[in-house]
């Protein structure tokens, strides 16, 4: 039984990790400029497309294809934000939940007309670490390492330089940044990127292990949402501590109760942080 | 201001009257079409495919194969009846997006608007079951293929004929094989999409395998679209001499590979749709020795000289001419859902031309009497408690194997008679 909950555990938060960088690029988007962004879920799935094609098509090593992909990402926010989102930014709340909902339906479908719906696989396996009961494919602690890289670059970027102060003046109060001189529409360009590409990479560290399709997204999204609950908005470290949450408890669940109880106790803790601390475990604001 | 509205109101009165009348027009347009019909023996065959959403590859393969059928068919002049005159088909369908919700909305309209003489199942057993209430609501034929699920002819349907061999017979040839391979074998863990077709499959697998002595250690099942196996596979207790179960095919490749990385020990894998597929063969190491039960595979032999010694017909197209013409066409070898796809517009066309006729009462008949041997397998329906499950069919189970330049293969490895190559343990690293 102990070897069990070492296993699940470590399963478990092993990919807590990835589920808290994914979840970090959705926080990112709506801590600064309150959008949802619907779209976050075909986003990783482009990101594991795109690690994909320059390792199928270019024989590129998967993790240097994920640093490409990350510069592409943050392109594709760059775009993505200048073509649907600026001009909706201050419409109703619904407007930019619909446009970029519009966007989730429209690289959907052009996933699913050049990709098909059939899984794709990253043939790419390092062997496993072997520790007493617990196995873990050295794919899916990379995943955790570049994780934690990443949240240390996006902390040290937001704490410790210019653009990243200015992204947190805009999330504070985006008329005041104006008046300080802060060009807001640039800023809120660069944060849209910034989470656009969080999302790719952790959509490129999930393709090292798992397959995938061009709906593959949608389930982190999901889990997005509920760890941007968790961990509160606009906190990188909030984002992925709630991922190791919701990683260990994925986990830890399955070994004392039916798999299907996960989503139970998973979106009953997200009901309790609303009711207790609406503004997340973690929350910056 | 008033002016105005009176003139909105008039414009709308012209415009209702318009309309009423070009939609009058267009009733008795449709009125006169079944007459035209008749007198060209033009048979519409209606179905959904779904094009887009999670079922479009399978889906794709299925239509193919059908239409290569109808091609093929029509191309030869059509079904000759008695009465000297030849019935030709044509296809009608709609894109389902693999969702219930549209299929039967769909059937209804092909029904009703396209006039569809005789119907074919969506793939996959969720969608096909939900078909078949419309056409049994609108008394028509349907040939369910993609669909392997028993349950959907437990509910007392007369129109409706299963290609598939059920899910309840899937597993149990993967289980006989342990038994031969390992006669002390004796712990199984069933892990399982928990979707209509899988729990069909698993729950008659785990009747049929405590019948047989075998203790199921673990028995659980997965939502459908689950991408992390690691809960599940950490719950399977060490030392079981098989796994079976998996889903579709997104899910059960992705369990495979998991499986592989996380070194599981164990005898044999086996499991559901995903092995016999080609694309199988991507995940490498993890794919080898993965057994898998398949509804058709282009090596298998049925032919007229095995339908003799059975003392029934052999009908329509040899095995490798299929293979042949279905590779020409459509630049891909045959899977068994495109076998699927095409064994349903034969049997049709079998029915009819027994029936010599298209009259649905007719055709019913010679469906409920057919049983045929074709390059597909044995054809042959329930016509008593669970009307229209196909009772004549049997599965072939396939493992990923190497050859010599250490290439991956597909072996049919059981039942015996029809072995292309020796099973093999399952081994992880």
């Amino acid at each position: 039984m102990l070897d069990q909950v070492l296993s699940s555990l470590s399963d478990g938060i092993v990919l807590g990790f990835v589920y808290g960088l994914a979840a970090m690029g959705l926080s990112l988007i709506w801590g600064v400029m309150t959008v949802i962004n619907l779209a976050h879920g075909p986003v990783i799935a482009l990101g594991m497309f795109g690690t994909y094609l320059f390792f199928t098509q270019a024989g590129m090593n998967p993790y240097l294809a994920i640093l490409l992909v990350a510069v592409l990402g943050l392109l594709f926010g760059f775009v993505m934000y200048g073509v649907a989102v600026h001009r909706v930014l201050n419409a109703p709340h619904l407007s930019t939940l619909l446009a970029t909902f519009a966007i989730n339906m429209i690289l959907i479908g052009i996933g699913t007309a050049v990709f098909s719906t059939s899984p794709h696989n990253v043939d790419f396996s390092m062997g496993s670490l072997d520790a007493g009961p617990i196995t873990i494919p050295l794919t899916r602690l990379i995943a955790a390492l570049g994780a934690v890289l990443v949240t240390v670059f996006l902390y040290s970027f937001l704490y410790f330089t210019r653009p990243g102060k200015a992204i947190r003046a805009v999330a504070n109060n985006r008329e005041a940044a104006e008046l300080m001189g802060i060009p807001s529409a640039a800023v809120l360009a660069l944060s849209f990127g910034l989470g656009t590409m969080l999302a790719a990479v952790a959509g490129g560290l999930i393709a090292t292990f798992f397959p995938f399709t061009i709906l593959s997204g949608g389930p982190y999204e999901l889990k997005s949402f509920v760890i941007c609950v968790l961990g509160g908005l606009g906190n990188p470290l909030g984002a992925l501590l709630g991922g190791l949450i919701l990683g260990g408890l994925e986990g830890l669940v399955p070994a004392f109760m039916p798999v299907s109880w996960v989503p139970v106790v998973e979106f009953g803790l997200f009901v309790l942080v609303l009711v207790v601390r609406p503004t997340g475990l973690f929350g910056a604001k | 201001m008033r002016k105005t509205r009176l003139w909105l109101l008039v414009a709308l009165a012209i415009l209702s009257l318009i309309l009423a009348g070009t939609s009058m027009a267009q009733k008795e347009k449709k009125a006169a079409a079944p007459a035209a019909k008749a007198a060209a023996k033009n048979v519409v065959i209606g179905f959904t495919a779904s094009q887009t959403g999670k079922f479009n590859v399978e889906a794709t393969r299925q239509i193919h194969g059908l239409s290569l059928w109808m091609d093929q068919v029509n191309a030869a002049g059509g079904v000759k009846l008695p009465d000297g005159s030849a019935v030709k088909f044509t296809a009608k369908f709609y894109d389902d997006e693999s969702k219930k919700e549209r299929v039967q909305e769909l059937y209804t309209k092909l029904i009703n608007e396209d006039k569809a003489d005789f119907l074919i199942s969506p793939y996959s057993s969720g969608l096909a079951d939900a078909s078949a209430v419309i056409a049994q609501q609108y008394k028509r034929i349907m040939i369910t293929c993609g669909a392997a699920s028993d349950s959907t002819y437990k509910k007392g349907y007369t129109l409706v004929y299963q290609t598939y061999t059920p899910a309840s017979r899937y597993l149990n040839g993967a289980l006989d094989l342990l038994s031969k391979m390992d006669p002390k074998a004796k712990t199984i863990a069933i892990v399982h999409e928990k979707d209509k077709f899988s729990t069909d499959v698993v729950n008659a697998l785990k009747t049929y395998a405590e019948s047989k002595g075998y203790k199921v250690a673990l028995f659980e099942g997965y939502e459908p679209g689950t991408t992390d196996f690691a809960p599940f596979i950490n719950k399977i207790p060490a030392g079981v001499d098989a796994i079976m179960g998996g889903g579709h095919f997104a899910d059960t490749s992705t369990f495979a590979k998991q499986l592989y990385e996380k070194g599981f020990k164990t005898k044999m894998v086996a499991l559901l749709v995903a092995p016999p597929e080609d694309k199988f063969a991507e995940l490498g190491d993890a794919a080898y020795g993965i057994i898998g039960p398949s509804q058709w595979e282009p090596q298998v032999k049925y032919g007229p000289e095995g339908a003799k010694a059975m003392g029934i017909e052999y009908f329509g197209i040899s095995v490798a001419d299929f293979t042949k013409e279905y590779t020409a066409k459509f630049k891909e070898p045959p899977t068994y859902h495109s076998a699927g796809g095409y064994v349903a517009g034969l049997l049709l066309e079998k029915a009819i031309a027994t029936a010599g006729s298209t009259d649905t009462e007719k055709v019913k008949a010679a469906l409920d009497k057919m049983d045929i041997m074709t390059f597909y397998g044995r054809i042959k329906f329930d016509t008593e408690k669970s009307h229209g499950l196909q009772i004549g069919h049997d599965m072939v189970d396939i493992q990923w194997q190497r050859d010599e330049k250490k290439n991956l293969v597909k072996q049919v490895v059981w039942p015996e008679a029809a072995a292309t190559a020796k099973p093999v343990f399952y081994h992880a690293k």
